[in-house]
């Protein structure tokens, strides 16, 4: 007897009219803090080059295409975003579906809403501290999150994992896996550091971190940048950091922001190396977006941008267990 | 033996696992955003019962464990063995006391178990869920109790021990729920 068939949808309506309620207040802190609504493509040209992210690909057929064009779902709408801080709009929103593939599971679904916002003139230090008033702003009907921390990765892992993430061998890091019980994954080669460091993040360090305490954990190993910019090393910091913070709240990780790389020339390399490693790996290399790069060529403003999970906020303000139950059709019933 | 991906882990696939044969408990993906992709999968060891966590790079394979359920007609203990029967071919197999373990006290001949074989040989037994044994010991009985408060031992003629009303007598038939080990009723004869 099943009595939620499928055809149902799998969250209950209060928990779609919380999510109504969340978007409602979003819109309203960005409309009081004079930050534009917009809205870009979700299908483009272009992908994003990430090794560990999967666009799902279409193909459009028709005018202005009589061959056909492959098009690409977006996993963000961070490069038309920065084109419009290009172009001059100042502060910048969107909420929106993004796409994807290979990622489902407890706090995962093919598609989900992502709420993603930039702001010019701050670092990411200054968008921290909005995006922790929005948070704090947002769950505070339900269990009240305790004061937030502001943590260096290097610190955290000190703290949790007793390693340094930045000056650790990847063999080090292997035996301060084993040490904490994760030392034997299969396939997993001492030439991916980072990975043995996503282990320990994942593994180690997230489950050791104190429950309703937002945890903004920044400073990155430069290895992990993606489109954060490099601090290169000065005196009292050894190597060089990303200027990249993510929130967690609960082993939640509910957001990732940038102090945004603005160097064209410097994109272009961070893009053609990933495309190396997904030649590497046997993954299908990206179309870089030349949009973006000429955008950046032309001149963007010095900004920081966020992006930040809707649905994993709306697990934390439910108390939900996995992903599926505050989504009204997640990927088995979509 | 096919192998299977970690997308295609799930609650109770059988997978070969340092040798052993396992079955998938559970299984969760962990990604940080911007990072490396891994199964958090825990799997039951189904020579020794223990479960046990490992991780996976997302992707990765485990070749498939070849496991099948079989119903049996238990036979007979010869003393170190303990001997199976396919009702339909009358195929005989046999089972040592590390795959029958905790089933051996629910095992009357004749009744009909599940034998779960691995590679053809048997790995574990299964007692059916019910059961319907005579009492070979319990103390006296207390006339004109029937509440179900309380309760007394009482062995069983397998040698299995059970709480059971004080109204019990020995002689008497009872059907007993092996999952639990909990009387269920008396059986008229």
């Amino acid at each position: 007897m099943n009595s939620n068939p499928s055809w149902k949808p799998a969250a209950t309506l209060e928990t779609l009219r919380l999510r109504a309620r969340l978007l409602a207040a979003i819109r309203e802190f960005f409309a009081t803090r004079g930050v534009l609504e917009v809205d870009t493509p979700v299908l483009s040209h272009a992908a994003s080059t990430d090794p560990q992210l999967h666009s799902f690909t279409t193909h459009y057929a028709g005018p202005d295409a009589p061959d056909g064009a492959p098009l690409f779902l977006h996993t963000s709408p961070e490069f038309p975003m920065k084109r419009l801080l290009a172009g001059g709009s100042g502060p910048i929103y969107q909420i929106g579906k993004v796409f994807r593939n290979g990622e489902c599971g407890r706090w995962h679904n093919p598609e989900f809403t992502l709420l993603e916002w930039y702001r010019p003139g701050f670092d990411h230090h200054a968008l921290m501290d909005e995006v922790e008033a929005l948070v704090t702003g947002l769950l505070n009907n339900g269990p009240k999150p305790s004061a937030s921390e502001r943590v260096s990765y290097g610190a955290l892992f000190l703290r949790h994992a007793g390693i340094d993430p930045h000056t650790a061998s990847a063999a080090d890091l292997r035996e301060c896996a084993r040490a904490h019980g994760v030392g034997k994954v299969p396939g997993l080669t001492l030439d991916e550091r980072d990975a043995w460091l996503d282990l320990l993040l994942t593994h180690a360090v997230m489950p050791r971190m104190e429950p309703q305490r937002l945890y903004f954990v920044h400073d990155y190993p430069a290895s992990q940048a993606a489109l954060a910019r490099i601090r290169p090393p000065s005196p009292g910091q050894p190597c060089a950091l990303a200027e990249r913070f993510e929130l967690f709240i609960n082993g939640i990780e509910l957001a990732n922001g940038f102090h945004e790389l603005g160097d064209s020339a410097e994109q272009r390399r961070r893009f053609e190396r990933d495309n190396a490693r997904r030649q590497a790996q046997g993954l299908p290399t990206m179309p870089l977006d030349e949009h973006l790069l000429a955008a950046l060529a032309h001149g963007m403003p010095p900004c920081a941008g966020v992006a930040l999970g809707i649905d994993r906020l709306l697990m934390l303000a439910s108390n939900a267990t996995a992903i599926r139950e505050i989504i009204a059709f997640p990927y088995a019933r979509a | 033996m096919a192998t299977f991906s970690t997308n295609e882990f799930k609650s109770g696939l059988k997978v070969m696992l340092d040798n052993d044969p396992c079955a998938i408990v559970e299984n969760e993906f962990v990604k940080p955003g911007k990072g490396q992709a891994f199964n958090r999968v825990k799997i039951r060891n189904l020579k020794t019962g223990r479960v046990i966590e490992r991780t996976f790079k997302s992707g990765d394979t485990l070749e498939g464990a070849d496991i099948i359920d079989t119903a049996m007609q238990y036979l007979y203990n010869d003393g170190q063995f303990w001997h199976f029967m396919v009702p339909d071919t009358f195929e005989q197999h046999i089972a040592d006391s590390n795959a029958v373990a905790d089933a051996k006290k629910w095992l009357k001949e004749q009744d009909v178990c599940t034998i779960t074989l691995w590679n053809g040989q048997p790995l574990f037994v299964t007692p059916p869920n019910f059961v319907t044994l005579r009492v070979s010991d319990t103390d006296p009985g207390l006339r004109g109790d029937t509440s179900g408060g309380g309760g007394k031992p009482a062995t069983l003629e397998t040698g299995a021990v059970v709480r059971v009303p004080l109204f019990i007598e020995v002689g008497e038939l009872l059907k007993v729920d092996t999952r639990t080990g909990e009387y269920v009723s008396r059986v008229k004869e």
